[in-house]
């Protein structure tokens, strides 16, 4: 017997994708980008419309030769951990940044966005606690929970009364109860109802952590999220991270006014047991960073975009989700249609994820689209008018 | 009002024959995943629905142990009475 013979169900549904010379979807090569909008696929100029590069920061040419720099000045990598012999001047000065930026007072700097919730989660909720996730929480805070030992509850999606009603059923159990929402919720692009999660966590003495992957530098007056727009930021313990989404690079991080934070780099497996981000990707943060400071331009651009896209789609006779977002995805019923309308796209020069289930809420495929500050109004017309052109073609264009 | 293993089975079995995807055929000795075709996050989202009827939250290290409609039952039985 193979060792991978438990896969076979795996096998026969990748299998299906490709049946009839479709593309593996999970094997795209973009070939070189040309722009932050622009890459070239199969030789092809491709528009990006899957990228999650909200701001266009990872082609910045200041975080570019912020980079350089630092490679030439300190190399290309740490070859260490953070608690041995990785935490370099860099890396402080990061850590710092990110505190001034947020307004916190401590700040844990993890290798990639998904470590920064495997790490702060596993580390935070222990084997008393309760971790109390939304159901539609990304894998990294489900892994997350795996990684610790806490006891873990699902509420309804974006439902904090559902969420207030667990937490009352443990009234009286010892142990943290420890809440993690999301800002921007990554496969439908809805966002969270922070004020109501924050009440119910004031009621209830809960303590909140929010992923705002998808949020920061897209939300809030100074682009610190969700929590910022909706002005509960003291209510969040715990702000979770990632740099490889509107900064561009790649890297988390963790901020927080409690100071036991600290205590969580002993802790921390995920931190604690893998190499430091390389001086080039945290001095390029540092200058994107900057930009997404001193530009707040590119959140209005942004959020005109989402709203061109969100609308367009709907104008071509497409269902989405509820709200225009960074995010905006196409919902489907069957994986078929999906798949030949994703080929259908890159034929015709659009890539966009495709996201199928379980990795997606109620069971439906989605093309999702992340939208950029970059794009042109011209390049988002041009998106929608190849999706209303398959659309038609497959017949599912419902109402226009 | 105290429920038995068998009361809360017979709900679990109403509750998913609610759903027309789901075998007609099914008891309490029914497997979950293999016998209804769920996948982890259907198995999820069923136990939801549960969890809302019951009054009770079945947390997810629970699940692992849970192959039949009777062990899930047998679970939120056990977890009522610890409440």
């Amino acid at each position: 017997m193979s060792i991978f013979s438990k896969y076979e169900g795996l096998a026969s549904a990748l299998a299906a994708v490709t049946a009839g010379g479709g593309r593996n979807p999970f094997n795209v090569v973009i070939e070189k980008p040309i722009s932050s909008t622009v890459g070239l696929i199969e030789g092809r100029e491709t528009l990006l419309f899957g990228t999650n590069n909200y701001l266009g920061l990872s082609q910045s040419p200041a975080a570019i030769d912020a980079a350089v720099k630092a490679a030439r000045a300190y190399g290309v990598g740490t070859t260490g951990s953070r608690i041995a012999n990785g935490t370099q001047g860099l890396h402080r000065q990061l850590e710092e940044r990110l505190c001034a930026f947020f307004r916190r007072q401590h700040c844990m700097v993890f290798s990639t966005g998904y470590q920064a919730n495997l790490g702060t989660i596993s580390a935070l909720a222990g084997k008393d606690d309760y971790l109390l996730l939304d159901a539609d929480s990304h894998a990294s805070i489900y892994d997350g929970s795996r990684l610790g030992h806490a006891q873990v509850i699902r509420f309804r999606h974006n439902d904090a009364d559902d969420l207030h009603k667990r937490l009352r059923r443990l009234d009286g159990t010892p142990g943290a109860k420890l809440v993690v929402v999301e800002g921007i919720y990554s496969m439908m692009g809805d966002v969270v109802p922070m004020a109501e999660f924050a009440a119910v966590k004031r009621e209830t003495g809960a303590w909140l952590l929010a992923d705002e992957a998808h949020s920061v530098g897209v939300m809030g007056e100074h682009g610190r999220g969700v929590a910022e727009a909706d002005g509960v930021e003291a209510d969040v313990d715990f702000v979770v991270g990632t740099f490889s989404k509107s900064l561009g690079t790649v890297g988390g991080y963790c901020v927080s006014n409690h100071a036991g934070l600290d205590l969580i780099r002993l802790c921390s497996r995920p931190y604690m047991f893998t190499a430091s981000l390389p001086p080039e990707v945290i001095a390029a943060t540092m200058a994107a960073l900057d930009e997404l400071e001193n530009r707040p331009e590119l959140r209005v651009r942004l959020m005109d975009n989402a709203r061109r896209l969100h609308a367009g789609l709907q104008a071509a006779g497409l269902r989405t989700g509820p709200q225009a977002s960074p995010v905006v995805s196409v919902i489907l019923d069957e994986v078929p249609t999906a798949v030949a309308f994703w080929n259908r796209l890159l034929d015709l020069g659009v890539y966009v994820n495709l996201s199928l289930p379980p990795a997606t809420p109620d069971q439906h495929p989605l093309l999702r689209t992340s939208v950029m500050a970059t794009h042109t109004p011209e390049q988002i017309d041009r998106a929608v008018e190849i999706f209303a052109t398959v659309a038609g073609e497959m017949g599912i264009n419902r109402a226009a | 009002m105290s429920e038995t293993v068998a009361s809360v089975s017979a709900l679990i079995v109403k509750t998913l024959l609610a759903n027309p995807k789901v075998p007609r055929d099914i008891n309490g000795s029914s497997k979950i995943v293999e016998d209804l075709a769920f996948d982890s996050l259907a198995v999820m989202n069923f136990v939801m629905e549960i969890e809302d009827t019951l009054d009770v939250s079945v947390p997810l290290d629970r699940l692992a142990d849970i192959r039949t409609i009777d062990d899930l039952a047998a679970c939120i039985v056990s977890l009522k009475q610890a409440s």
